[in-house]
């Protein structure tokens, strides 16, 4: 099994518990004010706690808080009852995560006594030497150990935006429309590959969750990826042929189309949101892996594999567009679609290719993101990173997809060394304006384009 | 189930204090999209700006609400210029980008921790509306009955607040488009380059526009947080814009009053909708949970379902609006 | 109407100029010229086959497209990569090829469009409309007054959408006369208008170098630039390769292979006028 984590003797992993809030608040309540308490810490590597500050934790269609200095925290609810409460992992600190990945979501009754108290425990993956030059000075931001790891992640990164953006960049290319619904191809790939991996491939119709495998019990992830990969071709093939290729033949605007695909956007999110909920979950396997450790630099087992698959797949797709006949018509088609069509290419196939292999690949990039979090949104939530990637290689072009989304991602990363973390993602807004300011045709692109 | 209830609630939903605040900021989009054929995936981003223009100044600043009132539109002026300086001069689709970005990252900015001190975080600000209540001629806590409707007297005060400015920035807007100033926007809206082979610099004209529409959407965000005497930077949420744009399309884009229609005609099928499935018979409803999943939960998320479902087909069958003329659509495609 | 009196020049003197324009597409010259000089209040034709830059060159003349190199001069000053609204207000105006009425505006309001300085265009000032109300009741008249030479008066108050093809030619015209132009740049002003009317539209610009305009058009049809032009510039593959009196060009044999294509692959700015 590629997958398999390795124990490394560095990664010191530490008690973490959540302790009471304090009596204050807890001897002061009336029934009418109730409310989900905690507080995080961790113990670092010479054992004094550390408070957690700056933590997300919501609890679904209630409300959500962040830690304060003291890391703790205080959801009020609105009266007593069953609640789900998540802990959003994206925002602890780097280097720290809880102790088990998969249980970021925790069930908790709320009694009319008073606030109920609950505990998330988080481990330090930090080795000591680590954790004392990030501490001893801030020089120790700037260390190479921290630029490579970080440079590392930014690659991670946008490998997998790149995958989720030839796609869009491709349809732009040869339809002219700017897919905004491309995101949810993106969440698509995720809660196909969840499902496969957790109900096999009909379990989640309930009534056949009793059948065996593969039917009725959750598959490999491997072969979940490769389903969820086809589902998302499957996707990208019907949106085509039902909403955008009759909407093409009627005459309907580019902009309205555009407008189409925002509509089209939202109601897939929600839907995801309706059978998925706003739980955060994890996929069966390889949810939590040890990090090994090489060059200084720390990478899991699963994540070393899946970006060499991204790089396969990429190469992959760099070879079909430039020597395979489909690969060369869909960027004839993207190029001039007058020249194309007059040269005996069948656009609307070609248009139609684009749309599966998009989304096959969007698929793809949303089972590898998936790998922090599952959920129902997470596709949005990158959407201006690949807006950015897209618009920075240059709207169109797959190559420039490829390009602008390696830039994007080792730029958000590396904004980390002088920017919060928790805005790193503004570093692709900035991005997008400077490129349109500078080079609005992008990278690869051509100017004809975009005026 | 009790018809009466629903159909009161559906009815006073039409004149609430939603229908006045997203008929407002879809007034700002009517001006963007229906008049200049801006493509404005942002408004909520300018209603953010209206919102923390008062809000920052009172939280952050200490000063007082009135001067707050000012930033609303030096923010939103700012915001425009931001998004309008790289993108206006380019294809209509990179405002689109730019502005859905933006909007969001604005979310993300104002809930960050290293903004708490300035828009208080996740938490957001309150108590900063007081000096806007203290004006009430109305008592803030007595209901004030309406035929069969009965306010607050604070909601009464929003309430009048809010429609009589809606009502002003509709005239203001219908005599800016029946002025040669208008009639430019149109003309760009249609064909930028007949416009600038007219003489008419089609930049500047669209940097005016979004402005302005970017300042409408600001004072229905800020409108919204006197309201909810709160200021939330996850109430900006991207859907926001969107349920805007849906409002905009079902009024018809390019006409005057749409907005204030579209908006009630969302918020009424909405409220009757939500109020006629949570009023199922028990049977009914255990049902529907059991087969489709409609918890209480999913009964507020077919909102959003409805709305992304009505925005597709609406740009995709009837764009000029549910009351457009197919006239007018067929100049459209000749 | 009254005639524009050219700011400077004789009238002997050109009003346009362009020296060494060069522009490219992706390594393919576009266009290539390296000096050709306008007319004052004469009507130039510019002529060539398919492809041969026409377009792109009116493109780069009236600021829709920037040259890599190059200069344009209107009435001996630097216009080379002005904006085109900037060309209008000195006085530049074009027509496009596929026309651009505005189909959701009525007849009356594309002409009202295409008048300059209007204070109603002002922000501010178009709050008020007292302010604007007399200067468009002198805009109301002027198009008015266009609108019943150029025979359209009766479709004053519909959309011009409603229009036909020969129609939104004729009122595209008029609308640019609107700006009370020195130089009128018409991209195919003939196309898909049907014969009748388009003996009234080249009536139309026949008239306008006796008000002091100067005209250049793009035309295929060889019998309407021998009617009408005083002038030809014949292009081929970006270059001008030949110009002179449409009875110059007529019996001019560069001109006739060009479209013919007998110099297939020579150069052709090197075959010499008979």
């Amino acid at each position: 099994m590629p997958f398999t984590g390795v124990r490394s003797s560095f990664l010191v992993v530490v008690a973490a518990l959540g302790v009471l809030a304090g009596a204050q608040s807890a001897s002061a309540q009336v029934s009418d004010d109730l409310g989900v308490i905690g507080q995080l810490q961790y113990q670092d590597a010479n054992g004094v706690k550390v408070f957690v500050e700056g933590v997300d934790l919501s609890i679904d269609d209630v409300g959500g808080a962040t830690t304060d200095k003291d890391g703790s925290f205080r959801i009020e609810v609105e009266g007593p009852g069953e609640y789900t409460i998540n802990i959003d992992v994206a925002t602890l600190p780097t280097g720290i995560s809880l102790r088990d990945p998969e249980r970021s979501s925790l069930q908790v009754t709320v009694s009319e006594n008073g606030d109920q108290r609950i505990i998330f425990p988080l481990v330090s993956s930090e080795s000591g030497a680590v954790a004392n030059a990030a501490s001893s000075a801030s020089e120790g931001n700037w260390s190479v150990r921290r630029v490579s790891q970080l440079t590392l992640e930014g690659i991670k990164l946008g490998l997998y935006l790149a995958m989720a953006a030839i796609g869009l960049s491709l349809i732009f290319g040869t339809t002219g429309l700017v897919n905004f619904a491309h995101a949810e191809l993106i969440t698509w790939g995720t809660l196909m590959a969840y499902f496969f991996n957790i109900y096999g491939l009909v379990g989640f119709l309930g009534f056949m969750s009793g059948w065996p495998a593969p039917f009725g019990e959750g598959v490999n992830f491997i072969v979940a990826t490769v389903l969820s990969m086809v589902m998302g071709g499957v996707l990208g093939y019907v949106l085509n042929r039902v909403v955008f290729r009759t909407a093409r033949n009627s005459g309907v605007s580019l902009l309205a189309q555009m407008v189409m695909t925002i509509g089209l956007s939202i109601f897939l999110r929600y839907v995801y949101l309706y059978f998925f909920g706003g739980r955060y979950r994890s996929y069966g396997q390889y949810a939590s892996q040890r990090a090994n450790s090489f060059l200084g630099m720390e990478l899991t087992t699963r994540d070393a594999t899946a970006m060499l698959v991204s790089v396969v797949v990429l190469v992959a797709v760099g070879v079909g567009l430039t020597r395979t006949r489909m690969g060369r018509a869909m960027r004839a088609v993207s190029d001039n679609k007058d020249l194309a069509e007059s040269s005996g290419i069948d656009v609307e196939k070609v248009i139609s290719q684009v749309w599966i292999f998009g989304g096959a690949l969007a698929a793809l990039a949303g089972t590898f993101f998936g790998f922090d979090q599952v959920k129902w949104d997470l596709g949005t939530r990158i959407l201006l990173l690949i807006f950015a990637a897209v618009t920075l290689g240059g709207l169109g072009t797959a190559f420039g997809a490829l390009v602008g989304a390696l830039i994007v991602g080792i730029a958000i990363n590396w904004s980390t060394l002088v920017i919060d973390s928790e805005l790193k993602n503004m570093t692709a807004l900035v991005v997008l304006i400077f490129a349109l300011l500078l080079r609005p045709q992008g990278i690869l692109g051509k100017k004809q384009r975009i005026g | 189930m009790d018809w009466g209830f629903i159909i009161e609630r559906t009815f006073s939903a039409m004149i609430g204090p939603e229908v006045m605040i997203y008929a407002l900021a879809a007034v700002g989009l009517n001006v963007h999209f229906g008049y200049t054929g801006l493509m404005n995936f942002g408004q909520v981003g300018f209603m953010a700006a209206g919102a923390y223009g008062v809000g920052v100044t009172v939280f952050w600043l200490n000063w007082s609400f009135w001067i707050g009132l000012v930033f609303v539109f030096v923010y939103a002026a700012v915001l425009a210029l931001l998004l309008g300086i790289p993108t206006l001069r380019l294809r209509a689709d990179y405002l689109g980008l730019v502005t859905i970005a933006a909007s969001e990252t604005i979310r993300l900015l104002a809930r960050s921790r290293v903004m708490k001190p300035v828009t208080g975080g996740v938490e957001g600000i309150d108590k900063f509306a007081e000096p806007f209540y203290n004006l009430s001629p109305f008592e803030l806590g007595k209901f004030y009955s309406f035929g069969p409707f009965k306010y607050l007297g604070r909601d009464v005060w929003v309430l009048m607040v809010g429609w009589t400015l809606l009502i002003l920035v509709t005239l203001m807007v219908q005599q800016l488009m029946r002025s040669p100033w208008g009639r430019t926007l149109r003309a760009i809206r249609e064909d930028e380059d007949a416009a600038r082979a007219l003489g008419k610099n089609a930049y500047f004209f669209k940097m005016q526009s979004l402005m302005l529409g970017g300042m409408i959407g600001a004072l229905a965000g800020l409108i919204q947080v006197i309201q909810k005497s709160s200021v939330q930077a996850d109430t900006f949420n991207p859907v926001i814009t969107f349920t805007i744009w849906t409002i905009l399309i079902i009024g018809g884009p390019g006409r005057v009053w749409s907005p204030i229609i579209g908006s009630s005609i969302y918020w009424s099928l909405i409220v009757f909708v939500e109020n006629t499935l949570r009023q199922l018979p028990a049977g009914a409803r255990d049902t529907l949970r059991d087969t489709v999943e409609l918890s209480d939960f999913n009964i507020g998320m077919l909102r959003f379902m409805l709305v992304g479902g009505g925005l597709l087909l609406l740009a995709r069958f009837r764009p000029q609006g549910i009351f457009g003329s197919r006239e007018e659509m067929a100049l459209d495609r000749r | 109407m009254t005639a524009v009196e050219s700011a400077s020049g004789a009238l002997d003197t050109p009003i346009i100029t362009a020296t060494g324009v060069v522009k490219t597409f992706g390594g393919l010259r576009a266009v290539d010229v390296d000096k050709v000089e306008i007319r004052r209040n004469k009507i130039t034709a510019l002529i060539g086959p398919n492809g041969a830059g026409k377009t792109t060159f009116f493109n780069l003349l009236t600021g829709f497209d920037q040259v890599d190199s190059g200069t344009i001069t209107l009435d001996g000053n630097d216009i080379t990569g002005t904006p085109p609204h900037r060309l209008a207000e000195k006085g530049m105006v074009r027509t496009f090829q596929l026309t651009k009425a505005l189909a959701k505006l009525s007849t009356i309001e594309n002409m009202k469009l295409g008048a300059l300085d209007q204070l109603g265009e002002k922000f501010w000032a178009a709050l008020i409309p007292g302010a604007w109300a007399k200067q468009e009741r002198e805009i109301e008249a002027r198009a008015d007054a266009i609108l019943k030479r150029f025979n359209l008066t009766h479709m004053r108050d519909e959309f011009a959408g409603t229009m036909s093809g020969g129609q939104r030619k004729l009122l595209e015209m008029a609308r640019a006369l609107m700006t009370d132009p020195r130089v009128v740049m018409l991209d195919e002003p003939m196309a898909g208008v049907n014969p009748a009317l388009a003996q009234s539209l080249l009536e139309l610009i026949k008239m306008l170098p006796a008000e002091g305009r100067t005209v250049i058009f793009v035309e295929h049809n060889m019998d309407v630039v021998q009617e009408i032009s005083d002038w030809v510039i014949v292009m081929a593959e970006g270059r001008i390769i030949a110009e002179g009196t449409p009875a110059e060009i007529k019996s001019n044999k560069a001109v006739v292979d060009a479209y013919l294509g007998a110099h297939h692959g020579e150069d052709l700015s090197k075959v010499q006028l008979s």
